[in-house]
């Protein structure tokens, strides 16, 4: 379908924004590669990555398409500072211990999986199918996260105190996932967009579910940090994107 | 426990292995075997496996820059590949009765031995892709013959690794074709790349047949089914085409075509480098292993965890069977 002109430049950045958020996390996960804590391992984190850059690579192909500026995927993930970027900050965090990374992976794919849920009936065709692929994928990401916070949680006494670490640090992040901006508002209105503040029940339900059986703490929630959305980053993100935009900068025009 | 063979069953156990073996039957792993025919499966399926795993590392270190999304993605899986062959083979081990966990523990040792050319350092983009040309071609030279060895899980393993293998061939030579036809700057690093990259790969296929320790036993249990130089040969004679294609000049000035045999006839490899590398003073063979070392030691506390909660779950299941 073709977005009505008016919310065109809305649902651009908002398919902006649903790829920018896989495509960081993914390259966050992707860093994991052959240096996992075991081969199966290797091989899971290497298929979540390829997943989320997967979805990226849709969603920013959307968001180029529906912009209709001559911006496809790539231009959108390699062309553009940090601060046109607009990911929540939770998934620019690095890696720290697998303990971080695992309850980061379950936080966010928690939330994206209800996200993608609601698009799969998107009135935009390709969006809804988009979703429908992605869902599937985000499934499995929540089972295979989920069980890895079981298990560090109600694991030993080392792996409950990383895993709890994990959550207290995290949890100021989580907040972000759910706060509607004045597009996502305009676009919801249309169906376009979830706006994330109807998601953020059934989340804490099904997360503190997890915790509770991995035998850990939710935390009380406090201040929670935001920016993302508007392209106001944590330090971390720069580095990230230099390292990742490193070729297509430094040989403007060359194709790959 | 079973009495002690005689000397006289075992020579004709031998007698009738060996007659399997030159009537080209598969040897499966319920099969009696020679002991040095086990040991020397173990060997090679273990530097096998140790080498995808390594293997990861160096191709590894361009996931994050890859330059864009198709190939940042076509890498990501390539490594995945070759950390499922990793697995599938130490699997393989397992039906010779040698688990992972030993094995892995002589490669964290540095008593394993793994395919030195992941002791070279992938600097550029192109080495990326000269690696899956070059270094996936080599391999599947090597492991197109393997298909057919007689240990038949390792020859099973071998036909379904080298389908993805061609895969990762492919899509290298495709990088390689790509920034052979890009800008300037594009070309000079393709053919930095294989000037880098061209001798090592010659280098994987061992020794030559002469100094080659355990070559005259591999073929003669038909593990491998050719030599070294006969391997060798074939891969300079299938590469030399395909570099010419695009234009990229191998790095030997005495290469030239031989009518009489239908051959490349190439220059003399560098030995010293060769045993040099294998002995540990590659560029990053103290890298590799140290990696390898910190992604165990940092993840011991996970497996630990894993363990532990596998156990309370089972004494879970127990007590509520009970
Ligand atoms: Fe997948
Ligand atoms: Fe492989
Ligand atoms: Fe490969």
């Amino acid at each position: 379908m073709t977005v009505a002109a008016a919310l065109a430049p809305a649902y651009a950045r908002y398919c902006q924004q649903l790829g920018d958020d896989r495509l960081i996390l993914g390259h966050r996960v992707s860093e994991w590669c052959g240096h996992a804590p075991i081969l199966e391992e290797d091989i899971a984190l290497a298929n979540i990555a390829l997943d989320l850059i997967g979805q990226a690579t849709f969603l920013l192909g959307r968001a180029g398409a529906v912009e209709n500026a001559g911006r496809d995927a790539d231009a959108l993930a390699f062309l553009r500072d940090d601060r046109a970027f607009r990911n929540a900050l939770m998934v620019e965090l690095p890696n720290g211990d697998f303990a971080v990374t695992i309850v980061r992976q379950f936080f966010f794919a928690s939330f994206s999986r209800l996200q993608l849920e609601a698009l799969t009936r998107s009135p935009d065709t390709e969006m809804a199918g988009i979703a429908a692929k992605a869902l599937k994928e985000a499934t499995y990401h929540v089972r295979h996260a989920a069980e890895w916070v079981v298990r560090l949680g109600d694991g030993t006494e080392e792996s409950r105190q990383r895993a709890q670490d994990a959550v207290n640090d995290l949890w100021r992040y989580t907040g972000e996932f759910f706060l509607t901006t004045s597009e996502e508002r305009a676009l919801a209105a249309e169906g376009l967009a979830v706006d994330p503040a109807t998601l953020q029940a059934e989340w804490e339900r099904s997360v503190r579910d997890v915790l509770t059986l991995a035998t850990l703490t939710t935390p009380a929630t406090s201040w929670m940090q935001r920016g993302g959305r508007d392209g106001k980053h944590t330090e971390h993100l720069g580095p990230l994107l230099a390292e990742m935009q490193v070729l297509p900068r430094s040989h403007p025009g060359a194709s790959w | 426990m079973t009495p002690p063979l005689s000397t006289a069953d075992d020579a004709t156990r031998q007698a009738e292995f060996e007659a399997r073996i030159a009537r080209g039957e598969s040897i499966e792993p319920k099969d009696w075997m020679p002991e040095k025919y086990r040991r020397q499966l173990v060997r090679m399926m273990s530097q096998h496996a140790h080498s995808e795993i390594v293997g990861m590392l160096p191709e590894g270190n361009w996931i994050t820059r890859a330059p864009s999304l198709r190939r940042k993605m076509s890498l990501l899986a390539k490594v995945q590949d070759e950390a499922g062959h990793g697995l599938y083979i130490y699997c393989g081990t397992e039906t010779l009765g040698v688990d992972r966990q030993e094995l892995v523990d002589q490669l964290l040792a540095g008593t394993a031995k793994y395919s030195s050319i992941f002791n070279y350092p992938t600097l550029t983009w192109a080495d990326i892709g000269a690696i899956g040309w070059l270094v996936d071609g080599a391999a599947i030279v090597n492991q197109t013959m393997l298909a057919k060895a007689s240990y038949g899980p390792y020859a099973r393993a071998m036909v379904r690794i080298c389908k993805e293998e061609n895969f990762h061939k492919r899509q290298g030579y495709e990088i390689m074709v790509t920034l052979a036809r890009g800008t300037p700057a594009q070309k000079a690093m393709a053919q930095d790349a294989l000037d880098r990259w061209w001798w090592p790969s010659l280098m994987m296929f061992g020794p030559h047949d002469k100094d080659s320790p355990n070559s005259d036993e591999l073929l003669k249990w038909g593990v491998k089914k050719k030599s070294n130089d006969e391997l060798r040969q074939r891969f300079v004679n299938l590469t030399i085409a395909q570099a010419k294609a695009i234009d990229l000049t191998i790095p030997d000035p005495e290469l030239r075509y031989d009518e009489a045999s239908g051959n490349w006839i190439f220059g003399a490899i560098d030995w010293d480098e060769f045993w040099r590398v294998v002995k540990g003073d590659g560029p990053c063979n103290r890298e590799r292993l140290a990696a390898r070392r910190k992604a165990h030691a940092d993840g011991e506390w996970v497996r630990a965890a894993a363990t532990a909660y596998a156990a309370k779950r089972a004494a879970r299941d127990a007590g509520a069977a009970a």
